[in-house]
């Protein structure tokens, strides 16, 4: 499996030629959003006239909404005038290897990623290797045969509109906050996910395979629907560091679980955390939300963040069908002056459901890290249960982590447990392990690794390995 | 074994003096107790030939076998068989006992070309040496030094020892905080570790220790320098008369060596 995941995921990241619609233009759009501008992208991808609809309605809500400033991270004012929310996707073509950051090179290095991916990732031209379109396809086509529907947003509001319809903003409304209707609006593509009843999707499903794999999109929409007694795992994002020139990322998710149906979303992100001064780097912010509809389903985020400047998300789940369950498993690292105010919301309405939170934030450098989670449990929840467990590791003590967890509970017979607790990575505990043979990458490794284990177990296997070697790589040099 | 000519060394944030030309050769197969009171320079002799950051040699040199150690990494000087036993061994959560010294043993053997031994192996060469120092599975479940009491701690640091084998250990204070029980486990580990190619440097104030570990050599160190040496009867004495019979002033050093170098 890993073996023919590889190959894959090297061919997917390949420029090819098949199935692309070409009839877009290679001309930009000048800056700016309007609703000129809307209907410019809803044109250019050929949308029916009910998506066009939908995405103004948004924009006109955006207009009435003021940014939040609620949040614990600090950054300058986004000039929404100032962004291209159109542009052909094709990759900037680089000519070789060299053109690239050398520091950039020197993680793909520490990863072990191959030549040739290295190359897909920076937008070099890749040497045709093997025939990228027929084992991608071979791939695809094991998928459809089991009623599967995986590939890009904009392909399936073509091919499937009906079921885009359907669950489209049905679990993050255009209303819900300012970046999900400006996702609303102009988002971009993205991944659409449906899994038929009873089908259990055979392989984990990643964003590598997404046939129409152009640069990743500065407003994603992503949909997952896993009908009654279906399962599905979607990976998102990699552990390669991802640079783009945009500097605000407003993505959002939605997921939907049926009647029995389980879906486990796992996301490994890696964007470009800034400089040392923290200059440049993304902005994250991403409304990432879960629909336990059906009786006895069941929805998992897993998460490891290690990049962006400035991560703001609160992937969360609300839990209508009686005993469905939800579950958070996430480890987020702030380094040098990298700030993240994550967590989720766990919202109980169904009988007897059930959620886990288990979050690990580690600091370091002048890392601020804040954990904001809100348990709910709405008056007819009866017999919810949750627990909440969010543990804060500082290294070196220029850091910051924060904690702010909220707990409303309106049904007697609820159980709700929350613990939290906060250690120190010190120079001391290094050298005892230097002292016992133990290099200082190791120890660090070693430390981090022992305080995400309840995390890492969670992942998926290949991510599992991937985003050990990662956090080892983000948090180099935080001690001494 | 252990060559330290005119070693001067400071704390490196303030440039304070500490060591202030030290000579010393250790063999191996020999036991040589280091004393003095506060402040003389033990703790700080050991953290230099241990590698700890906060310390910068100035002046002189330390060969060990024959290489020169102050060129050396911490991790490579542990790796070449260079033991510290902590006077305040620190906690490490997340880690359990058993795991990092797994670790260390493995790097440690890789180092030496030995093959790294898996958990079962590890285990069974552990086993004998946790019954000498009254180590439980508990104990070695639980994360590094957690929630250990001081003498659990300084019985964990002679366990570590025991297991990781060392050419050069050197003891820290090993007795400070321990009851009498206590220090009789820990003397009977380091006992049972002393072998003609092991050589062992205690640092200590007290002579107690040493009625335990009987040492071969005893040196004084005042400010920064050896001022008196000697065998076994000086501990002794010096229990008896207290360190200001060796009180000098800083250029007569009166070193005094009996039986031995």
């Amino acid at each position: 499996m890993s073996t023919a995941t590889t190959t894959i995921e090297q061919l997917a990241r390949q420029d090819y030629k098949y199935g692309f619609v070409t009839d877009v233009a290679a001309e930009s759009i000048p800056r700016g959003l309007s609703e000129d501008v809307v209907r410019i992208i809803s044109a250019k991808k050929q949308e029916p006239e009910w998506l066009l609809e939908w995405r103004l309605k948004a924009y006109r809500a955006w207009l009435e909404m003021a940014e939040p400033t609620w949040h614990n991270v600090h950054y300058g004012p986004i000039d929404y005038q100032d962004i291209i929310y159109y542009s052909a996707p094709k990759k900037k073509t680089l000519a070789s290897l060299d053109e690239v950051d050398p520091e950039v090179l020197a993680t793909f290095e520490k990863l072990g990623i191959p030549l040739n991916e290295q190359k897909a990732l920076s937008g070099v031209a890749v040497d045709a290797v093997f025939d990228s379109v027929s084992v991608a396809t071979t791939f695809k086509h094991a998928l459809s045969d089991l009623g599967i529907i995986f590939g890009s947003f904009s392909d399936a509001v073509q091919q499937h509109p009906d079921l885009v319809r359907r669950y489209l903003g049905s679990v993050v409304p255009y209303t819900d906050n300012f970046f999900a209707a400006l996702n609303s609006a102009v988002f971009s593509d993205g991944s659409f996910c449906f899994i038929p009843k009873g089908v259990r999707c055979p392989m984990e499903l990643s964003t590598y395979f997404r046939i129409n794999a152009a640069s990743t999109g500065q407003f994603e929409r992503t949909l997952i629907v896993a009908e009654e007694g279906a399962t599905v795992s979607y990976l998102e994002g990699c552990t390669a560091p991802m640079r783009d020139e945009h500097q605000l990322h407003a993505a959002v998710v939605e997921l939907v679980a049926l009647d029995n149906a389980t879906v486990k979303y796992s996301t490994v992100q890696n964007w470009y955390p800034g400089d040392k001064d923290g200059k440049g780097g993304i902005y994250n912010f991403v409304t990432k939300r879960g629909k336990c509809l059906g009786v006895n389903s069941k929805i998992t985020w897993t998460q490891v963040e290690t990049g962006s400047a400035i991560t703001w998300k609160y992937p969360s789940c609300v839990l209508i069908g009686d005993n469905s369950v939800g579950e958070f498993y996430s480890v987020a690292v702030t380094n040098n002056r990298q700030q993240a105010d994550t967590g989720t919301k766990m919202i109980h309405v169904g009988r007897n459901t059930r959620s886990t939170i288990v979050s690990k934030g580690i600091s370091a450098g002048f890392g601020q890290n804040t954990y904001r989670g809100a348990v709910k449990i709405g008056a007819g929840a009866r017999h919810a249960r949750n627990y909440s467990q969010c543990d804060s590791l500082l290294i070196g003590d220029r850091c910051g982590a924060h904690t702010f967890p909220y707990l409303e509970v309106k049904n007697t017979s609820s159980t709700v447990e929350h613990e939290a607790s906060t250690s120190k990575i010190g120079e001391d505990q290094i050298f005892y392990c230097r002292q016992r043979g133990i290099s200082p990458e190791d120890a660090v490794n070693m430390i981090v690794s022992g305080f995400c284990k309840e995390v890492f177990r969670e992942l998926p296997m290949e991510f599992a390995v991937e985003a050990r070697k990662l956090l080892g790589i983000s948090l180099e040099g935080s001690v001494g | 074994m252990l060559d330290i000519t005119n070693l001067h060394a400071r704390v490196a944030s303030t440039e304070r003096e500490i060591l202030r030309g030290i000579d010393l050769t250790v063999k191996a197969g020999e036991v040589h107790a280091i004393m003095g009171p506060n402040g003389s320079g033990k703790s700080t002799l050991t953290g230099v030939l241990a590698g700890r950051g906060e310390y910068e040699v100035t002046e002189g040199s330390v060969r060990y076998d024959g290489k020169d150690l102050l060129e050396l990494e911490p991790e490579e000087r542990a790796r070449e068989g260079i033991f510290l036993a902590f006077q305040y061994p620190v906690e490490i959560p997340g880690i359990n006992n058993s795991y990092f010294l797994k670790t260390a043993l493995n790097e440690v053997r890789r180092h030496r070309g030995e093959p790294e031994l898996d958990a079962m192996e590890f285990m069974t060469l552990v086993r004998d040496r946790m019954a000498v120092l009254h180590i439980d599975q508990d104990m070695l479940n639980r994360p590094v030094n957690e929630g250990f009491s001081g003498g659990e701690k300084k019985r964990n640091e002679i366990f570590q020892m025991a297991v990781l084998e060392p050419r050069l250990a050197l003891l820290d204070e090993t007795d400070s905080g321990l009851d009498i029980d206590a220090l009789q486990v820990v003397a009977h580990g380091v006992n049972a570790l002393r072998a003609p190619d092991r050589a062992i440097v205690i640092v200590t104030h007290y002579q107690r220790l040493l009625n335990y570990i009987v040492p071969d050599h005893v040196h004084v160190l005042s400010n920064g320098r050896v001022v008196r040496s000697g065998g076994k009867a000086l501990a002794l004495e010096l229990e008896e008369r207290g360190y200001a019979w060796t009180d000098v002033d800083g250029d007569r050093v009166a070193s005094t060596t009996v039986g031995a170098r």
